[in-house]
């Protein structure tokens, strides 16, 4: 039944032209960085060449395009989870899973599964671009690998942040503005580590980027891996209380 | 015999607002319940707290022997809800919905196409259901409302208000739909419209300020509305103390100088006292006419019951 809801959520972005958009306008952008990457590492190549232990193809292309994949869908991902839960609320539709034998977890998950599809399928969108590389060169498939799951966790934790906010929210905008507003804060926390008398070590903790970043440079550790999974869980969870908090007040 | 909804001392509050206060009752399979109440008397509230969309602030309810609290996903099993406004997705065609709503109560895969062709069949959809639900109209919305409510044949049908908005010849069928569906299953249906409980309902409950005032059957019910109401003009401005000095006149209200209606008992009727006292008085009766029951009455009959 959970995954009913996933595949109803998943098919109806394709109903609208919303996911064929923000496909679309994300490939667009990305393969312009991934054009400018590739004519960076032609012009550099020669010096390249010098340099012992020196950067290759997948290091001069692949991080960027990724690190660039991770702030658009920073924009893009509150537009798409703003109206998980919020509008059903407001369509009235949400009584229809509520008096259905299904718990909130199986809804809550369902909508997360749902939506976490489309941006799966953008991440692999994105690795394809790299991939094509292969006609002509080598690629470093560790480092690859590595910033593909960085994505991949990185969307994971996108989704479930606005999918808690929709849940929280009356409105679709204010659910999109909140989260957007959140995953930022979050995003620039370690802004501050730079500035070695100010450093946090909490906020450099709690920073994304930083981790996002860690498991980029190709070092996938059990640190950065859990704290994904830590954040994801988190607002699954806080997902799951607040629906069934509607049922006790309104 | 089995009961399908057993409702124990449930009381909501929204804040401090109390929009159910200890109602309890019982239904059992084959019976079609009406529950009838004016605008905010918590009818709404009620049916949100069988069908687990609400829960109680106290009290405890019991679908078809599960507690909804503790076993949910087993209470709700036997349970096909109407909200009030009815849940559609708009984007999807009737089929795709109607597949979904199976899916979500487990309908499995394989008898799935049977189970959309009977509440198509029952609803009259035949000729819709290969289309955009945004597309309908109000009338074929309810009724996709109702086929999402019996499609996976629960014991239990709470449909809240399903003939607001519809034109008289579909409220027909509609309720034609509920007395048949009222043979096999147990049906709650929430309404402020008298006649839509006398046609269509076995018992019927009156809720007014959220607790209940009066649980019976539709033939109870004819009897405790005893109760009529005359409206009476003359030409004189009538004294009203006069008039409700009279035994049997519940209620007098005035609706100009010149016209009143009274509300009075049936059983000890004072027709003959009034046009006596009128035309003794010299106010010049002009006209009196008995007016059709309404719901109000039945409300000042028993709420006038209770204060006694």
């Amino acid at each position: 039944m959970m995954l009913a809801i996933a595949a109803r959520e998943f098919k109806t972005l394709f109903l609208s032209p919303l996911a064929w958009t923000v496909l679309a306008v994300l490939q667009l952008i990305l393969a312009y960085v991934f054009l400018t990457q590739v004519e960076t590492f032609i012009t550099l190549q020669p010096k390249l060449a010098g340099i012992e232990n020196g950067p290759g193809l997948t290091d001069i292309v692949v991080p960027p395009l990724f690190g660039n994949a991770g702030i658009i869908l920073l924009l893009v991902t509150p537009l798409l989870t703003m109206r998980l839960i919020c509008e059903e609320r407001r369509n009235k539709t949400l009584a229809l899973l509520l008096s259905a034998p299904i718990s909130s977890a199986d809804i809550i998950i369902g909508k997360y599964l749902g939506l976490l599809g489309l941006l799966l399928l953008a991440v692999v969108l994105v690795t394809l671009m790299p991939l094509s590389l292969l006609t002509g060169g080598v690629l470093d498939f560790g480092k690859l690998f590595a910033n593909l799951l960085a994505l991949a966790l990185l969307v994971s934790a996108f989704t479930s942040t606005g999918l808690y906010m929709s849940c929280v929210a009356s409105h679709p905008v204010i659910a999109a503005m909140g989260t957007f507003g959140l995953l930022l804060l979050l995003w620039i926390l370690d802004w501050t580590t730079g500035i070695k008398t100010q450093r946090s070590e909490l906020f450099e903790y709690l920073s994304i980027l930083r981790h996002f970043q860690n498991l980029q440079s190709g070092l996938i550790s059990s640190v950065d891996v859990l704290y994904f999974v830590l954040f994801i869980s988190g607002f699954l969870l806080l997902s799951i209380r607040r629906l069934n908090n509607d049922r006790l007040q309104k | 015999m089995r009961l399908l909804i057993e409702a124990k001392h449930l009381y909501r509050y929204y804040g401090k607002q109390c929009a159910v206060n200890d109602v309890s009752f019982t239904l059992e399979k084959g019976q079609v319940l009406g529950f009838l109440g004016a605008n905010g008397a918590g009818k709404t509230t009620t049916m949100q707290l069988l069908c687990g969309n609400l829960a109680p602030s106290a009290g405890q309810i019991k679908i078809n022997g599960f507690d909804l609290l503790a076993q949910p996903k087993q209470a709700k099993q036997h349970l096909g809800y109407l909200p009030d406004t009815p849940p559609l997705y708009r984007d999807l065609t009737v089929k795709e919905f109607l597949r979904y709503c199976g899916q979500l109560h487990g309908i499995p895969n394989n008898s799935l196409p049977q189970a959309i062709a009977y509440a198509v069949a029952r609803c009259g959809l035949n000729d819709v259901t290969n289309r955009l639900i945004a597309h309908l109209s109000k009338g074929f919305q309810q009724r996709i409302g109702i086929a999402q409510a019996i499609l996976h044949n629960p014991e239990l049908i709470v449909l809240d208000e399903p003939t607001v908005g519809l034109d008289p010849l579909q409220i027909r069928e509609i309720r034609t739909l509920i007395r048949e569906l009222g043979q096999d299953h147990g049906v709650i249906l929430s309404t402020h419209i008298l006649s839509e409980v006398q046609e269509s309902c076995s018992h019927v409950q009156i809720i007014h300020q959220g607790q209940l005032i009066l649980t019976e059957s539709v033939a109870g019910l004819n009897k405790v509305m005893d109760t009529g109401v005359l409206q009476i003009t003359t030409r004189l401005a009538p004294d009203i103390q006069q008039l409700l000095a009279i035994s049997g006149i519940s209620a007098i209200e005035t609706l100009s100088e010149n016209q009143i209606k009274i509300h009075h008992s049936l059983t000890d009727n004072p027709i003959q006292q009034i046009t006596e006292t009128i035309i003794a008085a010299g106010w010049e009766l002009q006209e009196l006419s008995p007016v059709k029951k309404s719901m109000e009455d039945i409300f000042i009959a028993l709420t006038q019951d209770n204060e006694l």
